[in-house]
């Protein structure tokens, strides 16, 4: 389907033809029996219904040549049908910084992760009209502000590149939040970011950034049976049962992480990650990353995680001094400054301050699972 | 395809510049024009005064009504326009970063011109036919 939007500059077109492709499909496989290559037959048919559509309309007669110069009696490929180029083209028109960042990850999952409209709104708890609409309106703004199908000039390409992968990340980090009450395809949505950026990772073998954002989602994934409990609550990272986590992904993401070198944000993000999974975590080195992410990407909510990196490496009295530092800028009524607090406040025995901060941290999670685990916490205190 | 730069700026920061400021950003402005129209892009393109001279009409039931000032009472107001062609939104943002506006830290709206097909692309041809026959 890449190769066809590419060629037609379209969407919509492409998409009623596969679709057209599909209704003959069904209409005549159980008929006739099935193609030797049902991939291929899909796209040869979608390509000879867009060849239909667009010799209706006189306005496409150019993009019509370049379809049949293009694709003239292709070779099958059961395996894929479009050529690797242009899904990276698609990539980065999805993911325009000219579509509102909503309807990038909606455009990516349904065009290059082959989620349907419905299961993109699941997904994303959107009702599935709503959905609809922004997905139409993202492909309308793309035909007529005509935001190109390709790879970026080199002088941008740095910028577009980190505005593709924030839509893989955030695409992860929904099916992250993912609980076991939510639908399947929401909890999926982990599985879709990590098959996107290996498909990425493919089409620029060269970017050390996509190759730790790949690595980063790996290593948080491979833990996903031992984070959260027989009864839905959060087992935090030192008291996970690491048997459950994946070996193999673990293995992976480190090898990748490694290969990326924490040269930017996401790798440096992938080697902290890295540090988390090793059999003993070196907490100075962890301080040192953090430092470098600092650097490279300075939020508040960085230097809270350095702050508790420095109360492993250092102890919780030097976190404590970090974390106050904090504590009356933008994190104010951010729940896991207040958590960080409190469990400080825990582990130097001041137990009545670190009550006050986890009901403080209480009053301000969203998440069941956290505030379950909060709870839990203060109940640990009073023993 | 064409697209209108929408150059949009806070108007009460030209107060202070001095005249020698002034030459400055006219010879900026006068550089980019031109090489807009070396690249062949240029379509056209003014500078407006400041929005303190605008004049804002409502026709209502035949009865003109007529406001002092702008449209919309912004701090930042359309101080002017260029209507570029290019290949498609990437050459048009490439073009907008380049404004001298753009690169004081203004900003600009990027907006796709209406195509309604050959036969109503000039106007004046439909003019100069209707005056021939």
């Amino acid at each position: 389907m890449a190769t066809l939007i590419r060629i037609l500059g379209d969407f919509d077109l492409a998409e009623d033809a596969v679709q057209e492709a599909f209704v003959i499909a069904v209409e005549r496989w159980p008929r006739d029996g099935l193609p030797d290559n049902p991939g291929a037959w899909l796209v040869r048919t979608a390509r000879n219904r867009a060849i239909d559509r667009v010799r209706r309309d006189r306005r496409y007669e150019d993009k019509l040549r370049e379809l049949e110069r293009l694709m003239p009696g292709q070779p099958d490929d059961p395996t894929d049908t479009s050529l690797p180029d242009d899904r990276l083209r698609l990539f980065f028109t999805c993911c325009h910084p000219a579509l509102n960042p909503e309807a990038r990850v909606a455009l990516t999952l349904r065009t290059l992760g082959g989620l349907s409209t419905p299961e993109v709104a699941r997904a994303f708890l959107t009702g599935e009209k709503a959905m609809q609409q922004r997905i139409v309106r993202a492909k309308r703004k793309i035909r007529d502000a005509r935001i190109p199908y390709q790879v970026p000039a080199d002088h941008e390409l740095p910028d577009r590149l980190r505005s593709l992968l924030t839509v893989l990340y955030l695409i992860f980090n929904e099916g992250y939040l993912a609980s076991e009450s939510d639908t399947v395809v929401r909890r999926e949505l982990c599985d879709e970011a990590i098959r996107l950026g290996r498909l990425l990772g493919a089409l620029m073998p060269d970017e050390s950034e996509v190759r730790g954002l790949l690595a980063l989602m790996l290593l948080h994934h491979s833990r996903r049976d031992a984070r959260v409990d027989e009864d839905g609550e959060l087992v935090l990272l030192a008291e996970q049962d690491r048997s459950l986590w994946r070996r193999d992904e673990i293995e992976e993401g480190i090898r990748l992480a490694a290969k990326a070198g924490a040269s930017g944000p996401y790798a440096v993000q992938a080697a902290i990650a890295a540090e988390h999974v090793a059999d003993v975590t070196d907490w100075t080195h962890v301080v040192a990353l953090y430092s470098r992410l600092v650097e490279l990407d300075p939020s508040p909510v960085v230097e809270l995680n350095r702050a508790v990196a420095v109360s492993m490496a250092a102890g919780p009295e030097a976190g404590l001094e970090l974390v106050a530092r904090l504590e009356n800028g933008r994190l104010e009524d951010y729940h896991l400054l207040h958590a960080t607090r409190a469990d400080l406040l825990r582990r130097l025995g001041r137990a009545e301050e670190a009550a006050r901060a986890y009901r403080r941290a209480h009053e301000l999670a969203a998440n069941p699972a956290e505030r379950a685990l909060l709870e839990r916490r203060l109940g640990e205190l009073s023993r | 395809m064409k697209y209108m730069l929408l150059i949009i700026g806070d108007e009460s920061q030209y107060a202070d510049w001095s005249e020698e400021d002034m030459a400055t950003q006219m010879q900026a402005w006068d550089e980019y024009t031109k090489s807009l129209v070396a690249a062949g892009a240029f379509v056209s393109g003014e500078g407006l005064q400041t929005s303190t001279t605008a004049t804002t009409l409502q026709v209502q039931d035949g009865e003109r009504i007529l406001t002092d000032g702008p449209f919309a009472e912004t701090k930042e107001q359309i101080g002017g326009f260029y209507v570029i062609d290019c290949k498609n939104l990437d050459e048009a943002v490439d073009w907008a970063a380049k404004l001298p506006s753009a690169r004081r830290g203004g900003v600009t709206e990027i907006r796709p011109v209406m195509d309604y097909g050959p036969e109503y692309d000039d106007p004046h041809s439909v003019e100069r036919q209707g005056a021939a026959s």
